[in-house]
């Protein structure tokens, strides 16, 4: 019979542990509520943007009317040698299955591609040194280079998930783009955790170049919830209060789905090629900006649900120890009792 | 003929201002614009520079860098990579950051160098320039 001092050890600090994650549900439903009123707050512009995007298509004679060709380098499809896939993870651990998932799934991508140069980049802590471990890093390839294929790793953003700003996705959007125009990467994909709702999210591999049209994304490769995920969330959003769906935006979006699509002439100031010259590049800093503030949000949702299940394990624990160390208290008064009335008999 | 127009400037970030104005200036890339409700559908990509919005007696500036605009009779819809109200304006650090750029002018060796150098200084300037007229 174990100690009953024991017990009660292992139930304090259970209920010790059990505090702590009760607060960082909190405060992870907290930051998924900030993350998700900045997810929402973004999607305005970037509807505004691929919609004065898609109306220029049509009038700048983005494609040769010959023979069907792009004009734009961005939207040049060529046969994919070498690959720049970017991994988006957290940069913090007890999220649950989050950052495996997400990391398993590059795996897989990285698989189905075998043959091909592959180069990462890497967003988020976690990704960074899993990826760091299997690959090594690596200078950006020449366009001219014949080595072997191989995965590299050509970059890496950690510690930037915390305050996400345009400008850093601006940025990564201009490097990558500056090297698709030279024709060191072919293709290029982001991958990450999509989130609409707590219980609608996707792991999704994004085409982000090639643009193969305008305004529309390109899955390559995605993956839902399971069933009990979701209900665990499910759980896990209604104990914190956490509304399942996103605030209503439908008035905001359609006057976003508006934007330049009035049917009337404009007055172009500048010709509509230069005009979609210059804003197909904030198209590409804009769709990576999204997936950045979409995956924080998963994240926080993935934090969340799974300190939900650590409190509510703790819980469970706590019974069925209070239940032991109540049997062993009633065990050892029992053979008290015996001793003593035997001790008596023997008189 | 309705006397004032809806405003709206939107960046990635949030929607900065969603308000009534009687009269707006644009910085176009050609050239600044002045809006008067009624102007004939126009779009236009925007510099660096300032936006200047009426309503009534109130006059608003916003330091923008970079952006685009959708003018319709009734509506003016800018698209701005950043902008800034005169009031969320650090003007030390655009201070900082306008002798930083100077410097960096001075250095510059490459042309992509000066443009860049430039174009840091032009932002530099502007937000200084909105900061100062509030």
């Amino acid at each position: 019979m174990a100690n009953i001092l024991d017990i009660r050890r292992r139930i304090r600090s259970v209920t010790n542990t059990r505090q702590i994650t009760k607060a960082m549900k909190m405060v992870s439903a907290a930051k998924l509520r900030r993350a998700q009123e900045r997810a929402l707050a973004a999607r305005p512009y970037a509807r505004m943007l691929s919609n004065v995007l898609k109306s220029l298509v049509s009038r700048a004679e983005i494609y040769d009317p010959e023979t069907g060709e792009p004009r734009h380098p961005l939207l040049a499809q060529r046969p994919e040698k070498n690959i720049l896939l970017i991994v988006v993870t957290g940069d913090k651990g007890l999220a649950g299955a989050f950052n495996t998932n997400i990391l398993k799934a590059a795996t897989r991508f990285l698989e189905s591609q075998s043959g091909k140069n592959i180069e990462i980049e890497a967003i988020g802590r976690k990704g960074r040194d899993f990826l760091k471990r299997r690959f090594k890093a690596a200078q950006p390839r020449q366009a001219d280079s014949t080595d072997a294929a191989a995965t590299t790793i050509v970059g890496e953003q950690v510690g930037v998930l915390n305050k996400i700003e345009y400008p850093m996705a601006a940025e990564l959007a201009q490097r990558i783009i500056e090297r698709y125009g030279k024709e060191e990467i072919d293709a290029v994909y982001i991958l990450y955790n999509e989130f609409k709702s707590v219980i609608a999210q996707r792991l999704v591999v994004e085409q982000v170049l090639p643009i193969e049209k305008v305004g529309e994304v390109s899955v390559a490769q995605a993956e839902g919830m399971t069933l009990e995920e979701k209900e665990r969330a499910l759980e896990a959003a209604k104990g914190a209060g956490v509304s399942l769906r996103p605030t209503d935006t439908s008035a905001m979006d359609e006057a976003a789905a508006r934007f330049a699509t009035a049917p009337v002439d404009y007055i172009y100031e500048q010709p509509a090629g230069d005009l979609f010259h210059s804003l197909l590049p904030k198209y590409i800093g804009i769709q990576i900006f999204h997936a950045l503030l979409e995956s924080v949000a998963a994240e926080h949702a993935a934090r969340m649900t799974a300190m939900e299940s650590a409190t509510s394990n703790a819980t469970d624990m706590i019974s069925s120890l209070t239940l032991a160390m109540n049997r062993a208290r009633q065990a050892k008064i029992t053979n008290e009792i015996i001793e003593i009335v035997s001790g008596a008999a023997a008189l | 003929m309705a006397d004032t127009f809806q405003l709206e400037i939107v960046t990635p970030e949030k929607m900065v201002v969603k308000d009534v104005a009687e009269e707006v200036q644009i910085p176009g890339k050609n050239g600044y614009l002045g809006v008067l409700p009624g102007h004939a559908p126009l779009i236009t990509e925007l510099a660096v520079g300032e936006i200047t919005y009426r309503n009534g007696s109130a006059t608003h500036h916003l330091s923008v860098a970079w952006g685009f605009a959708e003018v319709l009779p009734d509506k003016v819809t800018i698209l701005a990579e950043t902008c800034e109200r005169a009031d969320e304006i650090d003007a030390v650090r655009a201070q900082t950051a306008k002798q930083r750029a100077e410097e960096h002018l001075q250095s510059a060796n490459t042309p992509e160098e000066v443009t860049r150098a430039e174009n840091a200084l032009h932002r530099a300037e502007a937000r200084l320039h909105v900061a100062e007229g509030k």
